[in-house]
């Protein structure tokens, strides 16, 4: 078992390294203007999007335009896309006639969707029409990722300027982002899904008469399409209720692999795409080692509790085996296990089994990876720059221990710097503690709540940890439906999204403007072991004195009295 | 001012157009082109009529078939999804009782210890089409009892259809519940369904 454990997130991460770093070296290309393979194909189609919108993709930006435009992009996506779904009704391709989303519910979607985190408490199957699936959620899957990719590489290019006071173009970064990226892989892999089982049609659902004549309704729809930009963009809403899980959006462990590997790609080979930006590969491949650290960790810890399995089981007399509630048998405990860690290291939030039904310590992991701030990979291009704002925090921290002037990539780190990076930091955590803690004294909150015991708050601190950090994972228990989650988790989605995202703008508009110092003897190097070791501490301590109390009364103590034969 | 909240819509619908309605129409031509059958919901028909998915689990109670995983929605697959039991949840305990209890009313003689867990927990879209091998030779001695054919018949049916991990390490080794019970009607005839199903006669070929 243990071998197996060994071989198979080994096999994953080789995998995954092998292709993040030409693809991460390819993105730079695409965010420099440079020419690509696809560009012969692409060059026409980008010129004709800026024709139709009438947007000049010459004129460089300084930050606060950037973020200016970036954000009101969003909110036409929030505003549209919310009348949209109000509206399915009198819109076409709905074969089932739904009605239109009832409103609260409708925010609460269009703002998951529209902050890449996916949160979702609807079920897919019978609440979206195949005209909301496609024209509403599937396209801000591709435009959530797009604007977190745009916030990673405005910072990237901060620090690759000198004494400049511009980022860029965003509407350059946006399309080139989908046009060159999200969509051209989004194509292939789509038909690779169908070829594996993956549906993919605007049939209405069919009818069936099983073997044993009982009737079942089919579900079907536009599902390749919009499973591979769900994973590949870091969103995670499923089209069916049961996501990932669906024989339908995952149909083997094949899929599952590839699956696994959408989510992670991207995030991963952002990491090669700033390092070649900065023109500093090293420094691109220690946060790399850095992130796929903290990764292997959760994942072997994650896939060892799974494949021990619950000793409720043992207890009842059924031999001790792997961990099967609430998950699929082609896939097993292992693989399930495996997808959990990607999925909540990055913040994707595609669920291939019921993460509610792990063990207590399983479940952790992906609880402890989400609290991290996302920075394990993290979301597309919100993983990168928060990883970066816990490397200015460590080179800040590193000074004080020596007394120097922090610096970073050369560039000086002041008091400005420091104070956005703990924006960056700090308010996806208060958003965690604050609306929890109110979760739990509030009835409101407390009638969510379909677990007794420890458990109980594992479900409500999972809740808010998977939206003020825009993953979208749940403890399928919580009802997150209730008027009281819907507009919490909003609330958490919309803040942990773009007060970050603005701290990051602020934060590259200020690095942008410094000179670059060469390196001195005296200057602490941010590219060896001493920083990567310094950089683990730092998440991990922060992760840890922030959250230790609320992880010790909610999964470690359900485990230790698991452990003990104590059902609730 | 205005004039950018305006450009900033369009830039939106046009990349909204692209990639809510140009790559899905782009991929779903592509994938009827390429995979009908897949990308159409891998259907199985008889006699011109869909009796299901490959991929979608059905419920299976009579004794002639095999039986797949318990699930929370009894294989509706308008409403797929699993029961969010906590680990440590009384229900669950209680849940898992219940499930074995009627499975040894089907298998009779079966032990806790012999008990495959995977039949004994629910799956997590409720439609998983599979079962471990396991968990399909423990319900050998009722389908051979139920159409009266040598046990080993159906323990050879298994292994044929059992299908390996990926690579040899990735998911489990594992049957399709619907392909087995298909092979089954064709090997072995089908019982002729009924509105009783304890009245069926095996009709064997």
């Amino acid at each position: 078992m243990t071998w197996r454990i060994i071989l198979e997130v080994s096999f994953f991460a080789a995998v995954l390294t092998a292709l993040a770093v030409p693809l991460g070296l390819y993105m730079a290309k695409v965010f420099e203007g440079e020419r690509t393979l696809l560009s012969p194909l692409l060059r026409p189609i980008e010129g004709a999007i800026y024709r139709l919108a009438g947007v000049n993709p010459y004129a460089e930006m300084s930050w606060t335009r950037y973020l200016g435009f970036l954000l009101l992009f969003n909110f036409w996506g929030l505003l549209v896309g919310y009348l949209l779904l109000r509206w399915q009704n009198h819109l076409p391709l709905n074969p089932l006639h739904l009605p239109g989303v009832p409103g609260a519910l409708a925010f609460n979607t269009i703002v998951s969707f529209v902050t890449n985190t996916n949160w979702q408490a609807y079920s897919g199957e019978t609440t979206m029409s195949y005209f909301s699936q496609m024209f509403v959620l599937a396209v801000q899957n591709f435009l959530s990722a797009a604007t977190g990719l745009a916030g990673a590489v405005a910072l990237a290019r901060a620090f690759a300027r000198k004494e400049k006071k511009t980022l860029g173009n965003v509407w350059v970064d946006l399309t080139r982002s989908v046009l060159y990226i999200l969509l051209p892989i989004s194509v292939v892999v789509a038909l690779v899904l169908v070829s594996q089982g993956v549906v993919q049609t605007f049939h209405p659902p069919v009818k069936a008469v099983t073997l044993e004549g009982r009737e079942q309704t089919i579900p079907l729809g536009p599902v390749a399409s919009q499973e591979v930009i769900k994973l590949l963009g870091t969103n995670g809403g499923g089209f069916f209720n049961a996501n990932s899980a669906h024989p339908f959006e995952n149909p083997n462990p094949f899929t599952n692999f590839v699956e696994a590997m959408l989510i992670i790609i991207l995030p991963a080979a952002l990491c090669f795409t700033f390092g070649r930006m900065i023109r500093n590969m090293r420094q691109g491949w220690v946060i790399y080692g850095v992130m796929m650290f903290l990764f292997l960790v959760g994942a072997f810890a994650c896939c060892w509790f799974e494949a021990q399995g619950n000793p409720l089981f043992s207890r009842l007399g059924f031999s001790s085996g792997p961990n099967l509630e609430g998950k699929e048998w082609r896939f097993g405990a292992i693989d399930s296990a495996l997808f959990a860690a990607v999925t909540t290291a990055v913040s994707c939030g595609a669920v291939d089994s019921l993460h509610d039904s792990f063990t207590p310590l399983g479940g952790l992991v992906p609880l402890a990876n989400m609290l991290t701030g996302e920075v394990i990979f993290g979301g597309i291009g919100s993983g990168l720059y928060g990883m970066i704002a816990y490397a200015l925090l460590t080179v800040f921290l590193a000074g004080l221990m020596v007394g120097r002037s922090p610096e970073f990539l050369g560039k000086k780190i002041e008091k400005r710097e420091v104070k956005l990076s703990l924006a960056v930091v700090l308010v996806p955590a208060f958003l965690v503690l604050f609306l929890s803690a109110l979760a739990v004294i509030l009835p409101a909150g407390r009638e969510g709540i379909t677990a007794a015991g420890p458990h109980g708050l594992s479900q409500v601190l999972y809740a808010f940890a998977s939206t003020a950090n825009n993953n979208g994972s749940a403890f399928g228990g919580l009802k997150a439906d209730l008027p009281f989650y819907l507009w919490t988790t909003a609330l958490a989605m919309l803040l942990g999204r773009f007060l970050p995202l603005a701290a990051v703008l602020a934060l590259a508009g200020s690095l942008v403007e410094k000179k670059t110092i060469p390196p001195s003897p005296g200057t602490f190097p941010t590219t060896g072991w001493l920083f990567a070791v310094l950089l683990v501490g730092v998440i991990v301590i922060v992760g840890a004195l922030t959250f230790f109390p609320g992880l010790a009364l909610g999964p470690i103590l359900e485990q230790l009295l698991l452990s003990r034969g104590r059902l609730f | 001012m205005l004039k950018d909240w305006g450009r900033c819509l369009l830039f939106f619908l046009v990349l909204t157009v692209l990639t809510g309605l140009i790559y899905p129409l782009l991929v779903t031509g592509l994938a009827q082109l390429a995979f009908p059958h897949k990308a159409n919901g891998s259907l199985e028909t008889k006699d011109g009529k869909v009796i299901g998915s490959y991929l979608i689990g059905q419920e299976f109670t009579s004794p002639y078939y095999f039986h797949g995983r318990p699930s929370a929605s009894d294989y509706d697959a308008m409403d797929s999804g699993g029961p969010n039991y906590a680990p440590s949840s009384r229900s669950l305990a209680e849940e898992v009782e219940k499930r074995y209890h009627a499975l040894t009313k089907e298998n009779p003689g079966l032990t806790r210890q012999q008990t495959p867990l995977d039949l004994i927990t629910t799956s997590a879209s409720g439609l998983d089409p599979h079962i471990s091998p396991e968990a399909a030779l423990i319900q050998v001695p009722r389908i051979a009892r139920a159409r009266s054919v040598p046990e080993e018949a159906l323990v050879k049916l298994v292994k044929k259809y059992t299908r390996p991990r990926w690579l040899g390490i990735y998911g489990e080794p594992r049957v399709n519940v619907l392909e087995l019970n298909l092979a089954l009607d064709r090997y072995f005839g089908s019982p002729t369904a009924g509105v009783n199903r304890n009245q069926v006669q095996v009709h064997r070929p």
